[in-house]
């Protein structure tokens, strides 16, 4: 074992300290929430909490699983997640893989390509694109929120590169075998790209938990929202004309800041949960559009 | 031979139909809805029934008074945030590769990349409640300190510096993956080679690390040049308030309560035209000078 010098060693001190601190912004944040959420409401208001709760409670847990806008919210998550993460991975597949043929044996891929990379250049705009949805008639149904985000154009052209990346020899020899298209897709392509899939499918499923703004502008009646368009409008907007009598006075025994905070922490619980499989794979993902002939 | 040719190819053509008329629907019906900008729109009468005005619109966006305004802001937030965040990351991930205990690396690198999979709302109210004035922990420590607190999302000033710091701190992370698999691929005997040569750490870092990172450097900076108007919506719209409107209103919040909150359809597509128009300029140029310059091909 090699001696390090004076200078060396003054660095390493710096640089853990600097990468310490950072780590920790990124996580105490956090847990600040996580203690607000779980401290009791007088506690927080005499601003007792910071890292570990004061006078445990679980009065505003009980109080926001209890709240039908809260769960029905939840509910109509759940159902966009599902639907919406099979949606986007069906057309993936289905787009990636034609795409990721050559010029000589899918003559009009690149007309279809440039047409699928132009909506990444040019938008129509935030206005007509909420007519066109209002036109279709989608409006406050759960399709608004999968439909017109159902091609994610970006993914397709990762798996799309990914698919390139394998031998030709696989498709050859399984159209020997006497396979079509379809058959080669679904047994042949899909099965040793479920890295690549694996990655698109959580990024997609983080996605269709995270977003809010579709939601909130495609919906007309704040019962159909999803869980982050509704903890959008109760943690940021503070809109309170949608609480009863009962919920206010209620208000004032748990207090604001901890139910927001607990919904908050029920926001971020499903995205800490996938997290550890996200890690795994998404430096893999990261890497794996650059590969290109 | 031809008919044999499209049978072989039909398969792939089925494939791509259901995404094709997703796509015709939802991303190209709304290029033909620009028309709503240069009528006097009313969603009764829709875009065939609304008579035509011209240019009224845009000429009504250039006299508004406070379009610069939203503009500038806009310029000015979306390069902070593209300097701050070319910056950071690449230093981060100089800094990481020093360490050479690998779970350290790996647990520090856990914690950074978390913020990137939080929505902005999430985010927002986790902001919102540590900086706020009276209760937020941020002033506590201020006021701990012997400072005075400050309205951090309610004064003209402080605002954009918080959108900037807050969008750095919520990408940074995530951002240092291509630098450090960039690092990764540098060939190690240019290490060795180096420090026959004598070479000390930072010169290693200053001759070899960082001219093996220089591709993926200039290719991350042409790419972010396509988002100069591209302040962030989502983060504005969750943090901001009336109060701030002034150094904090951006093209996109602008549009938004404009179309969809006071029902101004044909102004504000007129805006949004005039914003679409000019991304997709830069957003153009920047791809084109990638595939000059990093030889960057998306597809």
């Amino acid at each position: 074992m090699h001696v390090l010098s004076f200078g060396r060693r003054i660095f390493l001190t710096v640089n853990y300290t600097v990468l310490v601190l950072l780590a920790c912004s990124c996580l105490l944040p956090f847990i600040n929430v996580l203690a607000t959420s779980l401290s009791s409401s007088p506690a927080v208001n005499a601003g007792e909490v910071s890292l570990w709760p004061v006078d445990f409670s679980l009065a505003s847990y009980r109080y926001i699983v209890s709240n039908p806008a809260f769960v029905g919210s939840f509910g109509i998550t759940l159902e966009r997640v599902a639907l919406g993460t099979a949606v986007n991975m069906l057309l993936t597949i289905m787009l990636a893989y034609p795409l990721s043929k050559d010029n000589r044996s899918f003559r009009l891929r690149t007309v279809y390509v440039w047409v699928f990379v132009f909506t990444i250049l040019f938008h129509g705009g935030l206005i007509p694109w909420y007519m066109t949805i209002k036109m279709t008639h989608l409006l406050d149904t759960i399709w608004a929120l999968i439909l017109p985000g159902a091609v994610p154009v970006f993914n397709v052209i990762l798996l799309l590169n990914f698919f390139r990346s394998l031998p030709k020899e696989l498709e050859e020899s399984s159209f020997i075998d006497g396979a079509g298209h379809w058959t080669t897709m679904w047994k042949i392509y899909v099965p040793i790209s479920m890295p690549a899939i694996a990655t698109i499918l959580l990024f997609t499923m983080v996605g269709h938990w995270n977003s809010w703004f579709d939601g909130l502008i495609l919906m007309n009646s704040p019962k159909h929202y999803p869980l982050s368009s509704y903890l959008q409008t109760v943690i940021i907007q503070m809109d309170y004309s949608q609480l009863k009598q009962e919920d206010i006075d209620l208000l004032a025994v748990i207090s604001n800041r901890t139910t927001k905070a607990a919904q908050i922490i029920v926001g971020a619980l499903p995205i800490l949960i996938v997290y550890p499989f996200l890690q795994r794979y998404f430096v893999k993902g990261i890497v794996l559009g650059s590969v290109k002939e | 031979m031809i008919s044999f040719k499209w049978r072989r190819e039909l398969p792939l053509h089925a494939m791509i139909l259901p995404g094709l008329v997703l796509v015709l629907i939802f991303s190209y019906m709304p290029m033909f809805g620009i028309v709503i900008a240069f009528q006097k729109f009313t969603p009764f009468h829709g875009w065939f029934g609304s008579p035509w005005v011209g240019l009224k619109y845009f000429e009504e966006m250039f006299n508004r008074p406070d379009t610069m305004q939203v503009v500038w802001n806009t310029i000015y937030i979306a390069t902070m945030k593209i300097a701050a965040g070319f910056i950071v990351p690449i230093l981060v991930a100089l800094l990481l590769n020093e360490v050479n205990r690998a779970w350290i690396k790996r647990g520090i690198q856990t914690f950074i990349y978390l913020p990137h999979f939080m929505s902005w709302v999430i985010l927002g109210g986790v902001l919102v409640d540590i900086l706020s004035p009276s209760e937020g922990i941020v002033n506590a420590l201020l006021k701990a300190a012997g400072l005075k607190p400050i309205f951090f999302l309610g004064n003209l000033d402080w605002f954009p510096r918080v959108l900037v710091i807050s969008d750095v701190w919520k990408e940074f992370g995530f951002n240092t993956i291509v630098y450090l698999a960039a690092i990764a691929g540098i060939n190690p005997t240019l290490y060795e080679a180096a420090i026959m040569d004598g070479a000390n750490r930072w010169k290693q870092t200053l001759h070899v690390t960082l001219p093996g990172m220089l591709p993926i450097m200039v290719l991350m900076a042409t790419l972010s040049l396509g988002n100069v108007l591209n302040a962030g919506f989502e983060q504005v719209l969750v943090l901001y308030s009336p109060s701030v409107y002034q150094t904090g209103d951006i093209l996109d919040t602008m549009i938004y309560r404009m179309g969809l909150q006071s029902f101004q359809y044909s102004l504000a597509t007129a805006i949004g035209l005039f914003k679409s128009v000019v991304s997709f300029i830069l957003i153009s140029v920047s791809y084109w000078l990638a595939y000059r310059f990093a030889n960057y091909r998306i597809f």
